[in-house]
């Protein structure tokens, strides 16, 4: 064999080798290019649903290390570690483990911070991802299922992170467990066994925490791993959505390719995301597991509150009268009401919300187009006013520790909080409603009359008249004929062009500038494109 | 996995109940500067022998402590040793017994203060004036140490929620008082000596049964029903956290020798004051507040930042 036929017959270095190895055997190349060529559009608010799935991914690192020195046992231990003043204290072998972890193990202490802070992060990310996907109409056909996928990882997430938080066998998730097999409790007929089934008798039992550790490392991760999956297989299948700009319609995407544009941006943004979880992770204490004690039935600390994911139930058992209900013999525990049925109610209206607003508005087609919130005001304020809702909710979580903060007594606080949280939600709507509709009217007037220059002219008259950019051409009266087309109108003199994509300005602190050369040229083509919009413009009006 | 319960199961020589006063790193130098001095982690701190007498530091306890907690004398640190082989709780309550040595010019100055700061609302013969204040006959030393050196009283006007202030009177004008309103009416007493002592464990476990429900594991204390504030116990000295259990100011309740004894007192304090002293392993404490301060350091700080990241990474975007 000559040395020429080698060369042009195939790969010479070891990687190339291998990557032909492979393609001659899986026919690999031809799928992998059409993948690898897919393009993935590009704007901030595409970027949430990813911190999500990257502090996924540091849960997984993070924990993984966790299971090694953890021991997730409920068995009865007696401390005698590095941490002095839990010395010879009968505890768990959970929460003995847990104190090894963050003073006898080697990082075990940060390890343990990032991933709680992670957990935070993961269900936070999701959380303001779902309202991005909101305020967009993206849930809109052919995209509801994965809004309901999205909403199952969001009840997983909080499971998952409400088993992990209780893993260590604290004393403030022990009050949290309790809590949770009091709303078990609670529910109607079947919550003694509910509560047994769990528990594995009555609580707290010595079987949980081995149970826990079960769906928190294991079961839980599974089932979010496929679904996250799914819910990405999804958006590869049904290709991303976009808002409406020039050159972008329903039947196309633009964007980055996948590789290697999108996938240099992606892996840069998860070294990002992973950075400041470990940023936090190292500079803040979270979850001081030694300072709480071990968990101990007979004690309870005053200031016991969950992960801020859990805060909106505990703010909601704050906020709600404790009446008992009398029903069938049945007597209802006050706890069913603010922990059980609001909930189900919330996520009922969540899952049924794309089905709802498709059937109010007999909107059949598919979109691929996104909204901008103010062009649905009935949407928008909808979901300011769930917003609102939830947030009166999760404050009055804390209302303890806000009531001491500024003094305010707690009768106050819970009063203030059942006010708000009547009064608030519809206050918002309307005024999300009126927004929405002056920044639309305003979005028309620009168009129609051009954007404010801010120079004065004074005429003949005497009248002070300012004067008006037009956007495109004018009619016999000086009113724009640009048409709206759910885009942002540019309404300041240096937005003028924002929706042209290449003269859009780069860069963040100061506008990056291209070599001479090919500035001229792209300046060429935008004056190229710039005449063919006019001509378009001037031609459908 | 053996090599996670190092130390967990290992019978080693401390076992449950005689705990060895050695094991607590204390700092000999008292100076309570940024560093703290104690290590609650059994890290040696900067270069410092471990294992010095529980008494060392009450030798340069800075202001009011000095002048309370008496040096002890080799005495005591006998009685210390004895106390830490254990079980010798007899000979440690002996010497807990209240300072009943008041000087009668400590009485007479006492009820000079008192005539001048006091007597408007609690009266001449401390019998308590109707709707203005409650009798003083019986609370004894403790109760007036109390809400004279936490700045509660002289109160500021009526009501039932007299918050901690800056302290009227010097530590020398309060035991004066102290003394005065004790001569009358009697009652407890703060002890004299170590208010530290025995097994800081213990103290947290005994902490946590009988304090937690209203302080917090963390001592941050919480607001109670009806506008009442169980306070944070950051601020309160070794003397305060013993009149206060003597004393159950408001709807703290009183804790007698015979629901918590005075060793189990002295533990209590010695864990809350260490624990106070102690660096947060974990990085910044924030205040140690727990999930609620957290969430709070999460949504500005957290997501703050990626949030500014998405921005960032948009705006280099075409
Ligand atoms: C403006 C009126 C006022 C003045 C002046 C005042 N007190 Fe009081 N004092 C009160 C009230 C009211 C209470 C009850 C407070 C409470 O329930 O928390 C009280 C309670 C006390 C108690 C606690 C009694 C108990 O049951 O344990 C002590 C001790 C006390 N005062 C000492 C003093 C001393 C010593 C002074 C002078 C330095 C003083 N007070 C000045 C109004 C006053
Ligand atoms: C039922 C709730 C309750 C319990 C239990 C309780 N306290 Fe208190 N504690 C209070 C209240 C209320 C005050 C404020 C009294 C006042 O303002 O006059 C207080 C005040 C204090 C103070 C003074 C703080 C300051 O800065 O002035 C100390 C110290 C203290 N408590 C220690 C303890 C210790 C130690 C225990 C356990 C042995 C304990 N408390 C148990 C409610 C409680
Ligand atoms: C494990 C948590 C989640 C991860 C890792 C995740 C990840 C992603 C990613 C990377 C995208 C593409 C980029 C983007 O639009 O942000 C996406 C899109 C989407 N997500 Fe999620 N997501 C999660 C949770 C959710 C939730 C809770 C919902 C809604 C309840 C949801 C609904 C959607 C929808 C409808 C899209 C398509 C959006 C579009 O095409 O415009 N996701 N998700």
């Amino acid at each position: 064999m000559s040395t020429t036929t080698r060369r042009s017959n195939g790969p010479r270095t070891p990687q190339g080798k291998a990557a032909k190895f492979f393609d001659d055997r899986l026919n690999l190349a031809g799928p992998m290019r059409k993948q690898l060529n897919k393009v993935f559009p590009d704007h901030w608010t595409f970027m949430m649903g990813e911190i999500a799935l990257y502090s996924f991914i540091v849960l997984l690192l993070t924990g993984t290390y966790l299971t090694f020195f953890f021991d997730p046992s409920s068995a009865e231990t007696v401390y005698h570690g590095r941490y002095l003043p839990m010395q010879g204290i009968p505890m768990s072998r959970a929460y003995a483990s847990t104190l090894n972890i963050s003073f006898d193990v080697r990082g075990g202490l940060i390890i343990r911070q990032i991933h709680h802070w992670a957990a935070l992060m993961f269900v936070g990310a999701m959380l303001i991802h779902m309202f991005r996907v909101f305020f967009t109409g993206a849930f809109r056909k052919p995209r509801e299922l994965n809004w309901l996928i999205g909403l199952t990882l969001i009840v997983l997430g909080i499971i998952e992170g409400f088993a992990g938080y209780t893993l260590p066998d604290d004393l403030l998730s022990g009050t949290g467990l309790r809590i949770a097999d009091a709303i078990m409790l609670s529910i109607p007929v079947i919550g003694t066994w509910v509560s047994f089934l769990v528990f594995g008798g009555t609580f707290p039992g010595d079987v949980i925490i081995e149970r826990f550790y079960i769906a928190h490392v294991l079961l839980i991760p599974a089932i979010l791993a496929a679904l996250i999956g799914a819910h990405l297989a999804l958006i590869v299948r049904q290709k991303h959505t976009e808002f409406p700009a020039p050159g972008r319609s329903e039947h196309t995407v633009s964007g980055e390719r996948v590789f290697p544009t999108y996938a240099a941006k992606a892996g840069g943004f998860f070294f990002i995301v992973a950075a400041v979880l470990a940023a936090l992770g190292g500079l803040a204490q979270i979850n001081p597991v030694w300072l709480f004690g071990p968990y101990n039935p007979a004690q309870v600390s005053s200031g016991s509150q969950p992960d801020w994911y859990m805060m909106f139930l505990d703010g909601s058992t704050r906020l709600f009268p404790s009446w008992e209900v009398r029903l069938w013999g049945h007597t209802l525990a006050p706890l069913f009401w603010p922990t059980v049925v609001l909930p189900t109610i919330l996520l009922t209206l969540a899952i049924g919300y794309p089905f709802l607003e498709a059937k109010m508005t007999r909107d059949t087609l598919p979109h691929n187009m996104l909204q901008r919130p103010r062009d649905v005001p009935v949407r928008t304020a909808l979901g300011v006013m769930a917003l609102t809702f939830y947030l009166v909710l999760f404050l009055s979580g804390g209302n303890d520790i806000i009531a001491k903060a500024f003094d305010i007594s707690l009768n106050a606080m819970t009063w203030g909080g059942r006010i708000l949280l009547l009064i608030l939600p519809p206050l918002f709507y309307i005024v999300t409603y009126r927004i929405c509709l002056g920044l639309q009217r305003h979005d028309r007037e620009v168009l129609e009359h051009g954007v404010e220059t801010g120079i004065v002219k004074v005429l003949p008259t005497g009248e002070f008249i300012e004067v008006h950019q037009p956007l495109g051409p004018v009619d016999a009266h000086g009113h724009g004929r640009l048409a709206y087309a759910g885009t942002q109108v540019p309404k300041r003199m240096n937005q003028l062009g924002a929706g042209t994509p290449l003269r859009h300005v780069r860069g963040f602190f100061y506008p990056v500038k291209e070599k001479p050369e090919i500035q001229a040229a792209l300046d060429e083509l935008e004056a190229l494109e710039v005449d063919q919009h006019d001509v378009q413009h001037q031609l459908t009006d | 996995m053996t090599h996670v319960h190092d130390g967990l199961d290992d019978d080693s020589s401390t076992g449950k109940g005689e705990f060895v006063q050695d094991d607590i790193d204390i700092d000999v130098d008292g100076e309570l500067g940024f560093e703290p001095a104690v290590s609650v982690t059994g890290a040696e701190p900067s270069g410092r022998p471990a294992g010095r007498s529980r008494t060392a530091p009450a030798a340069s306890k800075p202001g009011s402590r000095r002048v309370l907690r008496r040096r002890l004398g080799a005495g005591a640190v006998l009685i210390g040793a004895l106390v830490s082989m254990g079980g010798t709780y007899a000979a440690f309550a002996s010497s807990s017994a209240p300072d009943t040595s008041n000087s009668a010019g400590d009485i007479a100055a006492g009820r000079q203060l008192y005539q001048t700061s006091c007597i408007t609302c609690h009266g001449a013969n401390l019998q308590g004036v109707k709707d203005r204040a409650p009798s003083l006959l019986g609370v004894g030393g403790a109760s007036v140490y109390f809400q004279v050196s936490t700045g509660r009283m002289p109160a500021a006007g009526q009501g039932a929620d007299q918050k901690r202030k800056t302290a009227k009177f010097d530590e020398q004008q309060v035991k004066q008082l102290a003394a005065y309103i004790q001569s009358i009416g009697g009652g407890p007493q703060l002890p004299v000596g170590d208010l530290r002592a025995g097994d800081i464990a213990k103290g947290g476990d005994l902490f946590r049964l009988n304090c937690a429900s209203c302080h917090g594991t963390t001592f941050q204390g919480a607001p109670l029903s009806a506008g009442k504030v169980a306070p944070g116990l950051n601020r309160a000295t070794d003397e305060q956290f013993y009149a206060a259990m003597l004393s159950g100011p408001e709807s703290m309740p009183i804790f007698s020798d015979h629901q918590l004894t005075p060793l189990q007192k002295r533990e209590i304090i010695n864990y809350v004051q260490t624990l106070k002293a102690s660096k947060d392993p974990g990085g910044n404490g924030i205040d140690r507040i727990g999930p609620v301060s957290e969430a709070l350091v999460f949504f500005i700080a957290g997501v703050g930042a990626v949030m500014a990241a998405i921005l960032w990474i948009g705006a280099k975007a075409e």
